[in-house]
């Protein structure tokens, strides 16, 4: 076997190790360890000088193995591994010892946390002996792109894809692209409608020769990796031709069956057959099957209505002219082929009917955000005439902030976005109610962003009256003349610290953003993971916050945290960019610490296949045994684990190394 | 069913010994026994927990190492036991110093205790042990037609993670409708009737009381439930001081949960101790008697 010429590089991090642990003293310690030839701490080994150190002592010590000891590898394994590489070794020839996360950062204690790093550093050392060279494979990348979520996030990604002359596959699964910006009113701070600016958009993705619109559908299962993902899509019936529907809406007019309308936020009412709203896109209608009499009959073995199709022709009112209104339609199944993916869900909207306190869905005029967005919308039920529910118009409204969010008992995050909105509704209520009072109830304002201020202090200058204070309650129990037949918010005004009563006639809730109550299932889907708060997990909080843990899969808008349209649009971009990055390179890297399974020892009892996150592992059944797609392989290894017969081997984790290991942490 | 039963001060030989009674009489058609605890002292009480709270939690902590020889569960109808003997329990749970200190009160006393008492309230066990079909099983009479606010006050729904809803408790009201009667609309059920503040700060009780008994009445409510012997006393006791501050005419008879469970059970005036309660419930009961 070759001679062992291992170096060890231990590093201050500036102070961030140094301070807690005596990195000469660990460097002076690591020589005496087997087969060490040099051992030398530096202040920062990932800067260039630093490389250098290791890059010289391979080529004038023959170094053969390297060891550095300084932060997590997450960041800085692929930076180290580049300079193995450089000096001519096999970049797996390398090892980290974590003395920062693991070591410096969670311990006050000196001494033992210095003691703690050797033991880091010795099991470093007795690990990277036994590493084999391995090498990193190239695969090809698709120029196809998903993109899952039909908001202004999915949209902006979308074209951004799209027009740089790849194909995108935009999957919706409502009936109509726009997502929640669709519903809104104005936008803050500029105060542009919202529909202006989306509009044009939504038709550019929906025309976009690139771009196929996959509206009303799911995505079902995503398997593959990186560059070559295989996606099985659900088209949902929409029990309408697509190609023969102009969106001409006589459907709906005759259509007899009215439910609330969910993008009316249960204001207004819609038909079983209906278009969510005017500027929808695709201009296509849809047949909600849960409510339309005829599906609903048919399901009894029973031919009803047909308005819609056949028209009412005794009162000589015509149905669909141009045959589009197909009941027989079934959900089809789509198999794409995508190298990236752009993950752009969205949230939803915190439902306050859980703070019971607050009276939403028992007390009538206590709204939400989202409603009052319909009610101030021009389209919206009122035909944006601010009324309340008596048809009469509101002497005083009350904001509340932070409903359900800055919350022990429901979310403890920022929802970001509140104060400025709230701010926006205050704004909309004094340009259309001069007369009414105005008050917003908040914990703090927030207003952190381009002109975000300035519109606060514009909205103290328009007159709206603001207490410092987290609502209590809110109730119609009247207890003086004033208070009659109002609502009245009960608050502690914090700035005069004193308890109030204000007597309205609107309450708006300004509930918190928080994740889709399908985001485990999407998760699973996609091969990510979730926050503490729920959200979709990036790849690093600060320097990669659009990637995820599954490479080629990116996390846009507010599926990864609550945050407003700016942000959310320059996210969508920054995927855009990443997935385009990708492709001109044409290949991707991955990774070759992956599982191989010895077909001698195979007894073929399939236990990894079941348990293989990555669906990498497949059965061959000529010689009755596994097999291992390395291309598919993460390396997690659980199926190394599992094997019964122990036959599989992780690569880079072997059980000689990492036996080895633990020795050297015992040591 | 055998349940070890805290009854506390005011329901064994206290102003509320007819909650004492009732909930015996009205637990033993629920095939329950409640085997009173012996040997039991002062839960600790609210207002002394503020006066002097280690000695408190002692008094507090020695009902439950009683408690402990006995089985799992300790049954309290009082509100204030409830919420003194479970929150010595997240004491000694919580601050190791303070369970230091009580620890060497009991052993001083032969005793030892370890948090595994678990304290239940005797709605709670009602309505989630022996259940709403069960109870309705045992009504002889009917109490349709009655109309209930049902009042749960703010210590038996309180911290939350107990077992109702802290701002819109529902079990005493679907316990209500179970015995045939309707549960009004009762937004005020789960706030404060004074308390001991009666005593310190008359005005301020007496407006809260008013408070509770104008929004009942508002409602509809003929008479008001309660699961606590303080409110009872409050609302009861109190009443014409309220008519006579606030210039009202309320007249709501105020009655423990386990008396108009008792009528609909068809027990008798022996075991439900009407005679005790001031605002007379005998005009409202009339046609359930």
């Amino acid at each position: 076997m070759e001679e062992r010429r291992i170096g060890v590089y231990v590093c201050h991090c500036g102070s961030n190790i140094a301070d807690t642990v005596d990195c000469a003293q660990v460097a002076e310690y690591a020589k005496d360890l087997p087969n060490v030839v040099v051992s030398r701490d530096y202040k920062y080994m990932c800067s260039e000088p630093g490389q250098n150190l290791i890059k010289d002592d391979i080529k004038q010590n023959k170094l053969n193995r390297v060891v550095v000891a300084s932060c997590s590898p997450r960041m800085h394994e692929p930076t180290f591994r580049r300079a193995l590489q450089d000096a001519g070794l096999n970049q797996y020839f390398f090892e980290m010892a974590n003395i920062r996360e693991h070591c410096s950062w969670v311990h006050t204690d000196r001494a033992a946390a210095t003691q703690k790093a050797k033991a880091l550093v010795s099991a470093a050392v007795r690990r990277v002996y036994h590493h084999e060279p391995l090498e990193a494979r190239e695969v090809p990348v698709n120029p196809n792109v998903l993109v899952m979520g039909g908001g202004v996030a999915g949209i902006q990604a979308a074209i951004e894809v799209a027009d740089s002359g790849n194909l995108v596959y935009l999957v919706e699964k409502e009936p109509s692209i726009g997502g929640h910006m669709a519903m809104f009113d104005k936008t803050f701070p500029t105060l542009d409608c919202a529909a202006c600016i989306l509009t044009p958009k939504m038709t550019i993705a929906g025309q976009h020769p690139n771009i196929k619109l996959l509206s009303y559908s799911e995505v079902e299962d995503v398997s593959g990796y990186i560059g070559n993902f295989k996606v099985r899509i659900k088209k949902k019936a929409r029990f309408i031709d697509e190609d023969k529907c102009t969106g001409c809406g006589r459907c709906q007019e005759i259509c007899p069956t009215k439910v609330a309308s969910e993008f009316e936020q249960g204001l207004g009412q819609r038909k079983a057959v209906y278009k969510p709203f005017p500027q929808a896109v695709p201009n296509k209608v849809v047949i909600d099957a849960v409510n339309c009499r005829h599906l609903k009959g048919r399901a009894q073995g029973k031919d009803i209505c047909r308005i819609c199709q056949k028209g009412i022709p005794n009162k000589s009112i015509a149905g669909c002219e141009t045959g589009a209104i197909n009941f027989d339609q079934k959900d089809e199944i789509l198999e794409v082929d995508v190298g990236n993916i752009i993950v752009a869900t969205g949230f939803q909207q915190f439902d306050p009917s859980v703070i019971y306190q607050y009276g939403y869905g028992h007390l009538p005029n206590v709204v939400t955000g989202l409603q009052f967005e319909r009610i101030s919308n021009a389209s919206g039920p009122t035909n944006g005439e601010i009324l309340l529910a008596s048809g009469k118009k509101p002497e005083a409204v009350a904001i509340l902030h932070c409903v359900g969010s800055r919350d022990a008992n429901y979310h403890k995050y920022c929802s970001r976005v509140c104060c400025m909105y709230s701010l926006k509704y205050s704004h909309l209520l004094r340009e259309k109610l001069p007369d009414a009072d105005v008050y917003q109830l908040y914990i703090d304002m927030r207003c952190a962003g381009s002109g975000y201020e300035e519109f606060y202090e514009r909205l103290q200058e328009e007159g709206v009256n603001f207490i410092r204070g987290r609502a209590g309650e809110i109730t119609d129990t009247a207890e003086s003349p004033e208070e009659k037949d109002k609502l009245i918010v009960l608050v502690e005004d914090t700035l005069v610290r004193r308890k109030r009563r204000l007597p309205v006639d609107m309450v708006i809730l300004s509930c918190a953003l928080k994740p889709r109550a399908d985001t485990e299932k999407m998760a699973r889907t996609f091969g990510l993971s979730r926050k503490a708060d729920g959200f979709f997990l990036e790849k690093h909080p600060k320097l990669d916050p659009v990637a995820t843990v599954t490479d080629g899969v990116f996390i846009v808008g507010c599926c990864q945290g609550p945050k407003d349209i700016p942000d959310t649009v320059a996210q969508a971009s920054a995927a855009a960019a990443r997935a385009l990055a990708l492709i001109s390179k044409g290949k991707v890297e991955i990774e070759a610490a992956t599982a191989t399974i010895d077909e001698e020892h195979c007894a073929g009892c399939k236990v990894c296949i079941e348990l293989c996150p990555f669906k990498a592992i497949s059965y061959d059944e000529t010689k009755k045994v596994s097999r291992v797609n390395e291309a598919v392989c993460k390396g997690c290894g659980v199926c190394v684990a599992a094997c019964p017969s122990g036959a599989i081997k992780g690569k880079h984790f072997t059980d000689e190394q990492i036996m080895s290991e633990i020795e050297g942490v015992l040591v | 069913m055998k349940a070890s039963y805290f009854p506390g001060c005011s329901s064994s030989e206290g102003g509320a010994k007819a909650y004492g009674s009732s909930s015996q009489a009205v637990s033993k058609v629920l095939d329950t026994e409640l085997v009173e605890l012996e040997d039991w002292n002062c839960c600790g009480s609210t207002p002394y927990s503020s006066f002097d709270e280690l000695t408190s939690l002692a008094l507090s902590a020695r009902n439950l190492a009683l408690a402990k020889k006995k089985g799992k569960d300790l049954v309290t109808p009082c509100s204030s036991c409830y919420v003194m003997l479970n929150r010595t329990n997240a004491y000694l749970k919580q601050y190791p110093k303070v369970k230091a200190q009580v620890d060497e009160a009991l052993a001083a006393g032969g005793l030892r205790y370890n948090g595994t008492v678990r304290v239940r309230h005797l709605l709670d066990v009602f309505v989630n042990d022996i259940g709403y079909d069960a109870i309705t099983a045992k009504v002889k009479k009917n109490l349709a037609g009655l109309k209930v606010a049902a009042y749960y006050g703010c210590q038996v729904v309180r911290p939350k993670f107990g077992f109702d809803h802290p701002e819109n408790p529902q079990s005493l009201d679907k316990l209500i409708e179970s015995l045939g009667g309707e549960a009004v609309s009762f937004p005020l059920k789960s706030r404060c009737c004074g308390g001991s503040l009666v005593i310190s700060e008359e005005n301020i009780a007496l407006d809260l009381s008013r408070k509770l008994l104008d929004s009942a009445r508002s409602n509809g409510a003929e008479c008001i439930a309660t699961v606590c012997p303080l409110c009872q006393t409050n609302l009861d006791v109190y009443q014409s001081r309220v008519n006579k501050k606030f210039n009202t005419d309320f007249k709501i008879p105020i009655l423990f949960f386990t008396q108009l469970m008792g009528i609909a059970f068809g027990l008798g005036e022996k075991e439900l101790g009407f005679k005790t309660n001031i605002v007379s419930a005998g005009k409202v009961l009339a046609k359930y008697a």
